[in-house]
């Protein structure tokens, strides 16, 4: 899950992270008093998107006078920001952060992510921050550090030197980055991040570090033991179709063919898609009804794949392990009873129950093609879909 | 032979009595699965499914002597269900709950690795071992005794490929779902080893998905130790870019993960590559007949 970056930078001043003085506004009326309490003669207007990419899409403005901010509050509020981290769509704009301004002297990079491969939190550092991160990343690899980390390390204070080093941290800085290291570890595991990354991390006039982005991801698998962010979800952000999915439990990614795909598991869901384009046809979504799939959630999976207009057929997959095929089966008939669908709907049951799953929906008297074998299926559905 | 599971384990359920430890369990027992006992704090000295009930591993290891434990526990609970076993001295144990945090399973997987026990998934079907023992979730039916080992990150792929390899007559040794998360118990070498080592397994199918460097690696393995034909494929071939934020995810990446890096590497290695999840057994049929 992610978080915005007034939200991030709140958690941020909670571990003592240095952070500049701002006020978030959701309303255009409220900008110039905002301005007014921050005080100071400049100050930073940015657009608050899950995305990054901000700053070259218009997005984040410098400005002087208390009325520009309002101004930019009335051109972006209820507006979607495109940039190269967003869909075509780009992400609605419902708060504006509203900072005093840094005075930057340079920009660095620094990011914590868990490495699968070394099974550690690894910090990413980088003397050159800003957009092109990842183009020093390729082509000039030594000048980032990947930095392993242990929850209570006792080395922490070296490695966050060696991290400075790369940084070209002078002495005063690195006093300040290791215990900043120290709250970011802190940060990262007491509330259950996956990533974090503070781009650019700048040294401002007064050659001290601060922390002018902030963006912050949580493990949504922890989400029962950090209840505070279930607050701070903003499900403007995403697709409004996968922010129903996944209410209901279910993993929802919308495309633009035109087979709906309904699967159980996401690998299967992507080896279906990846059938489908193998015979010819153009998969319409992503579906994972996931492992406990009851009558109720299948039901509303087809709902949501017939949301689109674009579906001209549905292909069920189901190879029943956890799920057993009747319950589908059964999901399947209340879906089409509940949902007056008129597409063609063709219905691959395996695996637990599969036959008695099977007998139900030819009983059912309804219009589903029945097919056990995946190859037919998918070569049937991208047939209807023609 | 087979691969970590047979007629000989010793298996105890730990969230026994709860809705998904119960369907599961009678259907490992059913399969022929010796469940020697299962594990639900509070509800010690109770029968359920007509095997004892205890309050701790620790109990259930002194009375019954098991040597796996399966774990059906909501996903809160599973890092200290996982510790308590490899505590009371269980050297194999199956974790099938999706959801675990992943910091829990940084400090699980240290510890684990530390004490020198084997953790399976979590997020996995489990094992089994055709016509033995089942120590999962997986649909029993589908498998047949035989010489294919199979490892799959996902689940149902897992059962895929089963079916495919059980129609076309080769059965399988074992088959070990080893999970999806980020941070699994065990990796897909830590599976190749132990199928190269297995007399029964002539050869391996390795059904992996696009994310993480789990199959580059593996490849690596498979070039330098892996005597046997080795059968793989890659879901997510057609999966698009998600949106994403920031950069960190890509700099670590480094530009691999995706399905035709894998592909490629694999390839590269001498893996035998199928180019659609319907043609997994027509792929080790061609392997095997050349071999």
């Amino acid at each position: 899950m992610n978080l915005h970056e007034y939200q991030g930078k709140s958690l941020f001043a909670e571990y003592n992270l240095p952070v500049s003085k701002g006020e978030v506004i959701f309303d255009a009326k409220n900008a110039i008093d905002a301005c007014n309490k921050i005080g100071g003669t400049k100050w930073v207007v940015k657009a608050q998107v899950h995305a990054g990419g901000r700053g070259k899409a218009g997005g984040v403005e410098l400005i002087d006078s208390p009325d520009q901010a309002e101004a930019f509050a009335k051109k972006w509020l209820g507006q979607k920001l495109v940039t190269y981290q967003t869909d075509k769509d780009g992400q609605l704009v419902n708060s504006i952060l509203i900072e005093e301004c840094t005075n930057i002297l340079k920009e660095l990079y620094l990011s914590a992510v868990i490495d699968r491969d070394s099974q550690k939190i690894v910090f990413i550092g980088s003397s050159e921050g800003g957009v092109n991160i990842e183009e020093v990343a390729r082509n000039t690899p030594e000048k980032i550090i990947y930095q392993g980390v242990e929850f209570k390390d006792q080395s922490l204070p070296e490695h966050a030197k060696n991290i400075a080093n790369v940084l070209k941290l002078n002495n005063e800085q690195t006093n300040q980055f290791i215990p900043m290291i120290d709250n970011l570890l802190r940060l990262f595991v007491e509330k259950d991040l996956s990533l974090l990354e503070i781009n650019p991390l700048v040294i401002n006039s007064d050659g001290d570090l601060h922390c002018l982005d902030a963006k912050v991801n949580i493990d949504t698998n922890a989400l029962f033991r950090q209840p505070e962010f279930l607050e701070m979800h903003d499900e403007t952000q995403e697709d409004p179709r996968e922010a129903e999915a996944a209410k209901n439990d279910l993993s929802y990614v919308s495309l633009d063919g035109n087979i709906g795909c309904m699967v159980n598991g996401a690998g299967l869901a992507m080896g279906t898609m990846d059938t489908i384009k193998f015979f010819g046809g153009n998969p319409a979504n992503f579906l994972d009804v996931g492992g406990t799939a009851t009558q109720d959630r299948v039901a509303k999976a087809f709902k949501i794949i017939l949301k689109d207009p674009n579906v001209k057929v549905v292909l069920v997959n189901i190879f029943g392990g956890i799920v057993r095929c009747d319950v589908i089966a059964k999901g399947i008939i209340a879906a089409i009873k509940e949902v007056d669908i008129k597409v063609p709907v063709v219905v691959r049951l395996e695996g637990n129950n599969a036959d008695i799953g099977a007998k139900i929906l030819s009983k059912a008297n309804i219009k589903i093609e029945s097919i056990n074998n995946l190859s037919d299926a998918a070569k049937k559905a991208v047939e209807l879909a023609k | 032979m087979s691969i970590l599971v047979n007629k000989e384990t010793r298996l105890i359920v730990q969230g026994f009595t709860g809705s998904q430890g119960t369907l599961h369990s009678e259907q490992s027992i059913e399969y022929g699965t010796n469940i020697v006992g299962g594990v639900t704090p509070g509800k010690g000295g109770q029968e359920h499914l007509g095997k004892p009930v205890f309050n701790s591993v620790k109990e259930a290891v002194d009375k019954v002597e098991p040597n796996a434990s399966i774990i059906f526990v909501p996903a809160k609970f599973c890092k200290d269900s996982i510790l308590e076993a490899a505590e009371a001295g269980i050297k194999l144990i199956i974790c099938i709950t999706e959801g675990v945090p992943t910091l829990d399973m940084l400090d699980v997987k240290k510890y684990i690795d530390n004490i020198g026990a084997r953790l399976i998934g979590p997020n996995c079907p489990g094992v089994i071992t055709p016509g033995e023992a089942k120590l999962g979730i997986m649909p029993g039916n589908i498998h047949l005794p035989g010489s294919i080992g199979i490892i799959s990150r996902s689940g149902t792929l897992t059962y895929e490929a089963v079916k495919q390899t059980t129609d076309l007559g080769f059965g399988q040794s074992s088959c070990v779902g080893i999970g999806g998360d980020p941070i699994p118990g065990s990796s897909f070498i830590d599976i190749l080893k132990l199928f190269e080592e297995d007399t029964q397994t002539e050869a391996i199918v390795m059904v992996g998905e696009i994310g993480g460097t789990a199959e580059e690696a593996a490849a690596e393995y498979i070039k330098a130790n892996i005597s046997k034909p080795v059968i793989s494929y890659i879901a997510g071939q057609t999966a698009p870019a998600g949106k994403r934020m920031g950069h960190a995810g890509a700099i670590i990446a480094g530009g691999k993960g995706t399905a035709a890096d894998k592909i490629s590497k694999l390839k590269e290695c001498g893996v035998h590559v199928a180019d659609n999840l319907v043609e997994i057994g027509n792929k080790v049929a061609e392997v095997l007949k050349i071999n």
